[in-house]
């Protein structure tokens, strides 16, 4: 960074302060003029839009801690009373709990943008692997976070998800142990789970740093997947960004508050209203909707895994399901080895397109079968299909998605691709774009 | 804008897709209007404000028949503010109940006039007490029933009203009622309301079905008693949000104008 002045200010403060600490060079550099490509569709919105929700979970988050009591005995009823008593209680709770599905939604958009236009590629593989431990993170801190007000999901979805862990061979048992620092779900789960529930939310922030910091090495990736070439292809973060940030926001915002203020509790389980009762199972446990994938791929290994002719058990059931469930995330960490293909963007990969495409759709399904019983199934006709089939064949096409980039990377022939970002093809003009690529967004 | 519709697309599709999660699985009941919208139901009446009268009615109802089992912890006497009724009222319904407190310096419990700041008094002393009394299953607290049922008011409208002959054949175990409503049609509570059951100060019939509406908007204002003050504030914040979404975009129109 600055060795000497690297920039002077025309505000004396800003100057004498930045002289001996350059914090508005950086803030200059890296959110000023920081050169972005110019081709960034509305997609590009949702890394800025999560860090809000972040922001805005960590302020309510704060303001809940404070009127929140964890102890079994008390945290359903404080919680009541932040919904009754506390002045704007209602509002500051509402507001955590749906933003922590608004935060998911723009996670999930964002992480779709970053596998849509080979985002994961090199040189950003660090980067992308970054992302994944944040997105791990946040799964750990809200998983935890349904827990504190002690509900009867709360409760049985935290006995059924730290019970997973006691698959696992030799340490399991004692993983469990340790988790619930006692022999059952209790009041020792509670209180640990929400001093981590107040942690976590700041490695996620320091881990965001990194996200960011390693953003700004490499810069951004685009629509077309080709990095810039020049001063042309480029223009400076503020202000094209920051407007078009600010407004994507501000419309994403809109979405939330219309959830927060006329249906609180659409994402919610009307089971949570209940005080947490280990004497009495709920007839369905769930957890919250942006679990449901991966619970469907634990649920969709129903069959243990054994040595052919031998009968010997290889891999519980159960087992394989936890692995089938981690996988599922595992696999993203590995995702920039697994794709041996040149070319970023899905829009000039026809085959690759077809199959992100149809990932989503296994996504969606396991998400819909997540939610389902056991024994749910469809009718169609005279036709019963169970479930659970439905999300074994979601599961395989998640994981098949996944295993077939390196083939996909060579069997495929991608489309000319641009010459640069701000000539979309070579030697032509604007109309000459439609030919080989969708036509360029200007926005 | 291409751009934008599809990711508004993308954000319908995430909640289209979040909505069977959250989608009732069994039964079906019977919408009835609510002057607030409902509580479990979303977007139903964003203008939606609690039916005074109903409130007021319903809470009698609560008084006279439900709470002699159900109790609601959560609710205190200073609440019913809410419901129209001024403090005068609200210390007379008060005084109504005798609660016990202490100790005192005697370190002796004694027995004093219910105030404003007390809790509902609990029909029963405590869970174990309310279980024995009824048949070894304690009657549920009613201070968030509403939130607590997939169904919200229209299921305690359907339960309260459902309450009809076994059909011929249906092994009913003794002390069981059958109700059309209830999960797996037995169930412990015998059929709480009866035609004129209780008589409405306001001159409104008292059948069982206006009882039932009435309770259920009682017990919807009990489980969210800050409907109004949300659906108030929401349409502020949308307001505010959407001009400033407006001005933003016509900000960036005008940024971007040079590189269009």
């Amino acid at each position: 960074m600055a060795h000497g002045p690297s920039s002077s200010f025309k505000n004396p403060v800003v100057n004498w302060l930045d002289q001996r600490l350059p914090i508005f060079t950086m803030i200059q550099k890296e959110y000023g003029v920081f050169p972005t490509p110019r081709n960034f569709n509305y997609f590009w919105n949702f890394g800025a839009i999560a860090m809000i929700m972040l922001v805005t979970m960590i302020v309510s988050g704060i303001v809940l801690a404070m009127h929140y009591t964890p102890n079994t005995n008390l945290a359903f009823n404080s919680v009541e009373r932040i919904m009754r008593d506390v002045n704007f209680g209602w509002l500051i709770r509402y507001i955590h709990m749906n933003g922590a599905s608004f935060f998911f939604i723009a996670v999930y958009i964002h992480i779709f943008r970053g596998l849509y236009y080979g985002s994961y590629k090199k040189p950003r593989e660090l980067l992308w692997m970054i992302g994944v431990v944040i997105f791990l993170l946040m799964m750990a801190t809200a998983f935890m976070g349904y827990v504190l007000p002690w509900g009867q999901m709360s409760f049985w979805g935290a006995t059924v998800i730290t019970n997973l862990f006691s698959a696992l061979p030799l340490v399991g048992q004692d993983i469990v142990t340790l988790l619930w620092g006692g022999f059952s779900v209790d009041n020792p789960t509670l209180n640990r789970f929400f001093a981590l529930h107040y942690l976590l939310p700041f490695v996620i922030t320091a881990v965001v740093f990194l996200h960011v910091a390693a953003l700004h090495v490499t810069g951004s990736n685009n629509p077309y997947g080709v990095e810039p070439k020049g001063p042309q292809d480029t223009l400076p973060f503020h202000p094209y960004y920051t407007v078009k940030d600010s407004f994507g926001t501000v419309v994403y915002l809109a979405i939330f508050a219309a959830f927060v203020f006329y249906a609180p509790n659409f994402f919610g389980e009307a089971d949570n209203y209940i005080p947490a009762n280990p004497m009495v199972t709920p007839p369905h446990i769930v957890p919250e909707w942006y679990f449901l994938p991966y619970y469907a791929i634990l649920k969709s290994v129903t069959f243990d895994i054994t040595i052919p002719f031998t009968g010997l058990k290889l891999i519980e059931a159960k087992l394989g399901g936890v692995i089938a469930m981690f996988g599922s995330i595992a696999i993203l960490f590995i995702l920039p080895w697994l794709d041996t293909s040149p070319v970023r963007s899905a829009r000039f990969r026809p085959l690759f397109k077809k199959g992100i495409f149809a990932f989503l759709v296994a996504f969606f399904l396991l998400m819909y079968v997540g939610a389902q019983t056991a024994d749910a199934a469809w009718h169609l006709g005279g036709l019963e299909i169970p479930l659970v089939y439905v999300g074994q064949l979601a599961t395989l096409v998640y994981f098949g998605f996944f295993l077939s980039l390196p083939f996909i990377g060579l069997i495929e022939k991608p489309l000319p691709l641009p010459a640069s970002i701000a000539k979309p093809v070579l030697g032509g003009g604007a109309s000459a774009a439609a030919g080989a690529a969708k036509p360029m967004e200007k926005a | 804008m291409r751009r934008l519709r599809s990711l508004i697309l993308a954000g319908l599709v995430a909640v289209a897709a979040a909505a069977p999660a959250v989608a009732s699985e069994e039964m079906e009941y019977p919408k009835n209007e609510w002057s607030h919208g409902g509580v479990t139901r979303g977007f139903s009446n964003i203008f939606g404000t609690f039916d005074r009268k109903a409130l007021q009615r319903g809470f009698q109802v609560y008084k006279e028949v439900c709470s002699a089992c159900h109790s609601m912890n959560l609710l205190s006497y200073r609440n019913l503010g809410a419901l129209g009724y001024n403090e005068a009222e609200i210390t007379a319904i008060a005084a109504g109940y005798d609660m016990t407190d202490g100790p005192n310096d005697e370190g002796e419990m004694f027995t004093r006039k219910g105030v404003p700041a007390d809790h509902f008094k609990a029909p029963f002393a405590n869970e174990k007490a309310a279980a024995a009394a009824n048949g070894g299953k304690a009657p549920p607290d009613l201070s968030l029933i509403v939130k607590a049922r997939k169904g919200g008011e229209d299921y305690l409208v359907a339960l309260l009203t459902g309450f009809e002959e076994a059909p011929a054949g249906f092994a009913l175990p003794s002390g069981g009622n059958y109700n059309k409503a209830f999960a797996g049609h037995v169930i412990a509570m015998p059929p709480p309301l009866s035609d004129g059951g209780v008589t409405f100060a306001d001159g409104t019939k008292a059948t069982v079905e206006q009882q039932a509406k009435d309770v259920a908007t009682f017990l919807a204002w009990a489980a969210e008693p800050n409907l109004e003050a949300r659906h108030q504030m929401g349409l502020k914040v949308m307001i505010f949000l959407l001009v400033l979404a407006g001005i933003l975009y016509a900000a960036k129109r005008a940024v971007w104008a040079d590189q269009h």
